[in-house]
């Protein structure tokens, strides 16, 4: 038995994750803390529907599920529904999906998942977003005038821009170990247009979208916790039960 | 027909209906041959848990389908909203989906379990015959339940895992790409698949599921349980008739089965309320992102429990064609100096024809043999073994050493299945699946040889 659970744990422990999203840069950590922070995600719902829910929908996610990030019915009509909705509708967008295609290149995908489905080698799904929230720099090539590092070439604007201000990224150039030229080495940003937000406060208020985006992809993660450490007790009390009883059955067999 | 029976006038009122009830139904007659006077071997161990849990898993699995079938719509235009749906504005329904996405992979993890317990044990062995083919049946089935069901989320993963395993089918040749046009009921995985795969993992395989879990108790009941000893407890019988080495199942081994059901949902429970996706082992993070079918996605693996299968169907190249060629002609030379006669033309002739066919069909038709043939020959595993001991406790240790290894292929196969394709994962996985076919395939020869430990009259068993 002892023997079966220690394989089982070792088993697991090698379960890291293997899928896709792996290469280019390293992501950073984005701060989970605040995912259960109901001011983080509050302040990050509202960065949501002020910058994200022009062209990004979130359609499976309704504007009344934001009570259980400490909000009421009137609050949520007050501040962040604009468009005349009622609170019980989902989070849609008026964007057509032809416009959208031929505005950026592609369709803004629905954002009601998103830090669910980019985790991969490099970290959470939230991680990656943290870091793409940040990256954005300025490139006078693209239609935009605006590219990122974790994402080249995307075709969304840096939407937060008067918040950040303007980036580039500082690169190294390295010989190659082998002599066959040089490589580029991203050593950070560096500013070059100051925004409304310090670098240390934008990357708070970046944190706080990427914890309302996480929490939107699954509007139950926090309750599932709590409930889970109950549910724990419970079983580690029923199976010592089970046990007990057990042994005093099999006392009779010799 | 059993004697009409009579309670007596003072009966109580609980014997008075029971009696009513066995005139007109065996219950009684049931409860007595599967649970209370079923006789189990006293000396199970630890491996014995998991076959009750894969009946408690496939409950689970039943029970929170009934549920999602509620709220899910199968159809390709609203298939993946339907699930957020269920995770988002069904009271539970986050729970339930959880339930149900965890219960599939817990599935495979206790019966590959099951399964291996009945290859250690030698549980497969005469009279047992037919409840490992029921067995390997399920198993079969399961692996069609758990492919159909992994569409109807209808997310990226689901829609291209779908549409490489059925493409698989189109290298049958001759009739391969209208058999893959009938599964997939149109040109590409569309509407018409989510449909009908539907239709199957709902009803049809279900039904077939159970039916076989039936066969494979009545067929266990029948013969008896087989112990980590490989002894017959049959064989020495008290007076009464009853195994010395048998105790009622019920309620000894009801009791035993609650503590592993207490300790495997610990397991299970701590999966869903902590780590649901297990790192993208369990929900895939690709399967987030609804299904595009113009865009396909840079790496495509099934999920975790149909990878080992699936690194010996990419084992399987041009170069490995060649490789099972030289393996046949090999096998076809030790075979023409073993026999005389007529019998070596036929040998010739087998081996050519075997070539021959090797040698005209693609590799890719080959590879989904190989994957097919993997499952289908557990089927014949009863009759490859001829070692004169059943369990491996009295096997040669040389034989432990082999069983070892094949767990680690088995398991180096399935995390090669997950990675993207590389030279030499292609290289360790070709040389795998020729450890996995040798394994059964040269059984019947290596099975009887070495020096066997003397089995025992009566079980070894230590009072708890």
């Amino acid at each position: 038995m002892k023997r079966i659970i220690v394989s089982l744990l070792a088993a697991l422990s090698f379960c890291t994750s293997v899928f896709a999203n792996e290469g280019g840069p390293a992501w950073d950590k984005f701060p989970k803390d605040r995912v259960t922070d109901m001011a983080a995600l509050q302040n990050g719902a509202k960065l949501f529907v002020n910058y994200c829910l022009n062209c990004h929908a979130a359609a499976f996610m309704r504007y009344n599920r934001l009570r259980d990030i400490g909000l009421t019915d009137d609050q949520i009509k007050k501040n962040l529904v604009f468009a005349g909705e009622k609170v019980g509708d989902l989070m849609t967008v008026a964007i057509s999906a032809k416009d959208a295609k031929e505005w950026f290149g592609a369709q803004p995908p629905d954002l009601s998942v998103i830090a669910r489905s980019r985790a991969g080698a490099n970290g959470s799904g939230a991680d990656y977003l943290y870091t793409y929230m940040r990256s954005f720099y300025r490139d006078e090539s693209r239609p935009s005038g605006w590219n990122n590092l974790v994402f080249p070439n995307v075709g969304m604007p840096h939407v937060l821009w008067e918040l950040q201000g303007e980036q580039r990224p500082i690169m190294e150039t390295v010989k190659d170990a082998h002599g066959h030229g040089d490589t580029h080495v991203f050593k950070g940003f560096e500013t070059t247009k100051p925004g409304s937000l310090s670098r240390a406060d934008y990357d708070l208020a970046a944190a706080d979208l990427v914890a309302y985006l996480q929490w939107m992809g699954e509007p139950a993660q926090n309750q599932r916790v709590r409930l889970g450490v109950w549910v724990l007790i419970f079983l580690t009390i029923f199976t010592t039960i089970a046990w007990r009883l057990n042994a005093s059955f099999w006392k009779d067999i010799k | 027909m059993a004697d009409f029976k009579t309670a007596p006038a003072d009966a109580s009122a609980g014997v008075k209906f029971m009696t009513w009830v066995d005139n007109r139904f065996p219950a009684t007659k049931l409860y007595k041959e599967h649970l209370s006077e079923y006789y189990a071997p006293k000396n199970f161990n630890a491996w014995y848990f998991f076959g009750s849990l894969a009946l408690l898993v496939l409950v689970i699995q039943i029970v929170t389908g009934i549920f999602l079938v509620m709220h899910y719509k199968p159809d390709a235009a609203v298939a993946f909203a339907s699930v957020e749906y269920i995770m988002r504005d069904v009271p539970w329904g986050w729970l339930i989906r959880y339930m149900h996405s965890t219960g599939a992979s817990a599935f495979f993890v206790v019966v590959y379990l099951h399964m291996y317990r009945g290859l250690i044990y030698g549980s497969y062995r005469k009279p047992r015959e037919l409840v490992w083919i029921f067995g390997c049946a399920i198993f079969l089935c399961l692996m069609a339940e758990a492919f159909m069901g992994y569409l109807l989320p209808w997310g990226q993963m689901s829609y291209w895992g779908a549409q490489v395993i059925v493409n698989l089918f189109a290298a049958v040749p001759f009739v391969g790409p209208d058999l893959a046009l009938l599964i997939r009921g149109d040109y590409v995985v569309g509407d018409a698949t989510l449909n009908r795969f539907f239709s199957f993992h709902v009803i049809a395989v279900p039904l077939v599921l159970l039916g076989l879990v039936v066969a494979h108790i009545i067929a266990l009941h029948e013969v008896g349980s087989n112990n980590p000893d490989g002894v017959e407890i049959k064989a020495k019988k008290n007076d009464k008739g009853i195994p010395l080495d048998g105790i009622p199942f019920h309620p000894y081994y009801t009791v035993h089965d609650i503590f592993g059901v207490g300790m495997f949902l610990m397991v299970f429970c701590a999966i869903i309320f902590f780590g649901p996706e297990l790192g993208g082992y369990f929900l895939e993070y690709n399967n987030f992102i609804p299904a595009d079918p113009l865009k396909t996605p840079p790496h495509i693996a099934p999920v975790w429990y149909f990878t080992p299968f699936y690194s010996m169907l990419r084992a399987t190249t041009d170069v490995m064609v060649n490789v099972l060629c030289v393996v046949i002609g090999l096998a076809g030379l030790i075979s023409l100096a073993a026999v005389k006669g007529k019998a070596r033309i036929a040998v010739a002739v087998g081996v050519l024809v075997a070539v021959a066919l090797l040698k005209t069909f693609d590799a890719k038709f080959w590879g989904v043999v190989v994957m097919g043939g993997a499952v289908i020959i557990l089927f014949f595993l009863p009759w490859l073994d001829n070692s004169p001991v059943k369990s491996i406790r009295y096997r040669p240790s040389w034989h432990k050493t082999l069983y070892g290894i094949f767990v680690v292929f088995f398991v180096v196969l399935g995390y090669l299945g997950i990675q993207p394709p590389s030279d030499i994962g292609t290289l360790v996985s070709q040389v795998g699946t020729l450890f996995y076919f040798g394994f059964f395939l040269l059984m019947p020869w290596w099975s009887t040889i070495g020096t066997f430990k003397p089995v025992p009259d009566r079980v070894n068993f230590a009072a708890h």
